[in-house]
């Protein structure tokens, strides 16, 4: 058969798959809405992952090389300024910076902001800067004063200088940033107590050594190097987290019942006209390629639907589906403004899982009345 | 000259169950090129049994099938059915058209997967169902033709790949009288245009019309007579 | 078949999910990530950030990075980790040999 006949006849085959589906289009279009589904859920679990893991390793690369903590009866404690001294004073350590940040809750709000003050924080004593989250939560604009309940029990007053750009939400939404002078006022703590200390290594290859140093300087104390921290971003929505494996399972059981559906058997009509179409001159290859193209459909068209769905919602709507699962028991909205970063390995993967079995689970029951006698057929 | 031939053929179906039946007991028969056959007798005789092994459309329990000199019995299932596509064209005793698609379609549907233009072959099945004065009824869904218009379309199906020999079980069966003798009278028109016809029926309007070169009777499985 | 045959529609509606495709590639690229994500760089350099402000919910969802396996049950050894975030995030892997 030449090229042009073969591609012509795929092409007949294919325009009697589509008339076939669509007879029965009642149930053929569920199918494609409720495997799309399924699709839609795996993808956007896929797409928000390989989204955020992408964010993390591109901005949270140029942090602190090792973070050092002092803990205490396991709880994390204040570290102090000669302890800092100690860790700057370590081989390969060019530089050791004792850091201040603490958690706060907000009485009325029951939000929690991270109030950090930094060293070099461009505004003066009696001013703060706030991340988008933390103003739009609290109302708080730029020139207003926001009230803090300090650990003394008094409210302290700030001025709001600016807030921090949405752009860089996904790091700072939560962020109240001030000066160190108000920091202590605000937690009753003396200037020389840090919460941890961030060191800056010189030589990448000696992280470990490092880390292994600033624990024997430091007793009772732990220590974090930065590929350990980016470990932790990479695991996010890990095939093992409780998310990721319950939409999963949910997945697969659908999958199974759609794929069990087909292969049980064909019903009466459909074998008696598996019979005629042998009949009338119809090959096994002819019919089963009819079927084929039948299962092709359907799953691609789930994949498509679900996979452009998924990124729909992911990154063109302002609040995915997925947001109140993220956001869990916070106040704070989590800042889902992503870019999209998509493995092609996981999405090529994702297609074959979607087309293929089900493809096959489409044609196996037609292979056996396919293969028999016409006339056996159309008796039975 | 002898077109089809059978030798000695048995079919028996549910071989060694309870239920053994056999249908065809030894049957030889000879058709001849360009004439119109009928097999006639009651039902159960084993004629539709032996026109579905003549037609390639089920192999002999035991016995062979000649077609001119080719034996179609120890042929291959793909290089039986190639042969079916092209030489046999076969007309049920109910139209068996496929649902939700046209007449047009219908018909279009034996030369599919021959990957002919398509456009010609839209053309063609035109050109068939007018000659068969379904024309009108092209487009229709096959659902809502009439007994008499749908074994015409089955007619226009069975010959869209032009093949040389028609064979139609009980093809009157759903028909009234006047669509009995329209019937016959194209089957006339096809064996004169050069095809070969082989018909079971018990229809006296078939088995006694004018058309017949030859009938042979059927009885239990076996022909009656000369 | 009828005028329109279904492989033609079947064809159209093909072009268009890959014009949906391309849409959405198009989109991606709009989204600017270099530019958004070199200012939050920018600002995790400055402030000497570890962590995404994703989960708020308590301290050690909020610096996952820094969290070690004891701070979910600080409260009492027996007490379960209850954050949603807990269903999303993996506990810290333990700490390359040293």
């Amino acid at each position: 058969m030449t090229w042009r006949a073969a591609l012509e006849r795929q092409r007949s085959l294919l325009d009697f798959a589509l008339l076939a589906l669509w007879r029965r289009r009642g149930k053929n279009l569920s199918l494609v809405l409720v495997y799309g589904l399924t699709v839609f859920a795996i993808a956007s679990v896929v797409l928000l992952a390989g989204a955020l893991r992408a964010e993390a390793a591109a901005v949270l690369a140029g942090g602190p090389d090792v973070v050092v903590q002092q803990l205490s009866a396991g709880r994390p404690a204040l570290v102090a300024a000669e302890a800092v001294a100690r860790l700057g004073a370590i081989r390969g350590v060019s530089r050791a910076a004792g850091r201040r940040w603490a958690a706060y809750a907000d009485p009325v709000s029951h939000a929690t902001f991270t109030v950090l003050a930094p060293e070099g924080f461009e505004g003066r004593p009696g001013e703060v800067e706030l991340g988008a989250g933390a103003a739009a939560a609290m109302r708080w604009k730029p020139g207003e004063k926001v009230g803090l309940l300090g650990e003394d029990g008094r409210w302290h007053f700030l001025e709001v200088r600016r807030l921090l750009g949405e752009e860089t939400a996904l790091v700072s939404t939560d962020l109240v940033l001030l000066a160190g002078e108000d920091f202590e006022r605000l937690f009753a703590l003396p200037p020389d107590r840090f919460t941890d200390v961030a060191l800056t290594v010189r030589n990448p290859r000696e992280l470990t050594t490092v880390a292994r140093a600033a624990v024997g300087a430091l007793p009772g104390g732990r220590a974090v190097t930065r590929p350990e921290m980016a470990r932790t971003y990479e695991a996010l929505f890990d095939w093992r987290s409780g998310l990721a494996s319950v939409v999963l399972l949910g997945a697969v059981l659908t999958f199974a019942l759609v794929a069990w559906d087909k292969a049980a058997g064909l019903p009466a009509d459909e074998r008696r006209e598996l019979g005629v179409l042998k009949a009338i001159g119809w090959e096994t290859g002819d019919v089963l390629a009819a079927k084929l193209w039948e299962g092709v459909v359907i799953s691609v068209a789930a994949f498509l639907l679900g996979v452009l769905a998924a990124y729909l919602q992911l990154f063109l709507a302002p609040a995915p589906l997925l947001a109140p699962v993220l956001r869990g028991w916070s106040v704070l909205s989590p800042p889902l403004r992503l870019a999209p970063s998509v493995s092609p390995l996981e999405l090529a993967t994702l297609f074959f899982l979607t087309v293929v079995p089900y493809t096959l689970a489409t044609v196996v029951p037609v292979w056996r009345a396919a293969s028999t006698d016409p006339d056996a057929v159309m008796r039975s | 000259m002898t077109l089809l031939e059978a030798r000695e053929v048995h079919r028996v179906y549910h071989q060694g169950r309870p239920d053994e039946h056999e249908a065809v007991a030894g049957v030889s028969l000879a058709v001849e090129a360009g004439a119109l056959t009928v097999l006639s007798g009651p039902s159960g005789s084993g004629k539709t049994s032996l026109l579905t092994l003549l037609g390639a459309m089920a192999r002999p329990t035991s016995g062979r099938i000649f077609l001119r000199e080719r034996e179609l019995t120890s042929l291959p299932e793909r290089f039986l059915t190639e042969v079916r596509r092209r030489t046999f064209g076969f007309v049920f005793q109910q139209p068996n058209l496929v649902r939700g698609l046209s007449a047009r379609q219908n018909v279009m549907l034996p030369a599919l997967p021959l990957g002919l233009d398509h456009a010609a072959l839209g053309r063609r099945a035109d050109a068939l169902l007018e000659q068969l004065s379904v024309g009108h009824r092209a487009r229709a869904r096959s659902d809502w033709l009439s007994g008499g218009e749908a074994q015409r379309v089955a007619i226009a199906r069975a010959l869209v790949n032009d093949p040389e020999i028609l064979v139609a079980d009980e093809p009157t069966a759903n028909l009234d009288s006047a669509l009995s003798r329209q019937f016959m009278a194209i089957a006339a028109d096809l064996k004169a245009a050069g095809k070969t016809l082989l018909l079971a029926s018990h229809d006296p309007i078939v088995t006694d019309s004018p058309a017949v070169d030859r009938r042979v009777a059927m009885r239990d499985g076996r022909l009656e007579g000369p | 078949m009828s005028p329109v045959r279904p492989s033609s529609r079947l064809g159209l509606a093909a072009l268009a999910a890959a014009l949906a495709v391309a849409g959405c590639l198009l989109h991606a690229r709009t989204l600017r990530a270099p530019e958004r994500r070199a200012a939050s760089a920018a600002l995790v350099a400055r402030l000497g950030l570890t962590d995404l402000a994703l989960f708020t919910e308590a301290s050690y969802t909020r610096h996952l990075a820094l969290a070690d396996r004891l701070a979910p049950f600080l409260d009492h050894p027996q007490a379960r980790e209850h954050f949603p975030s807990g269903a999303l995030t993996a506990p810290p892997a333990p700490p390359e040999a040293r």
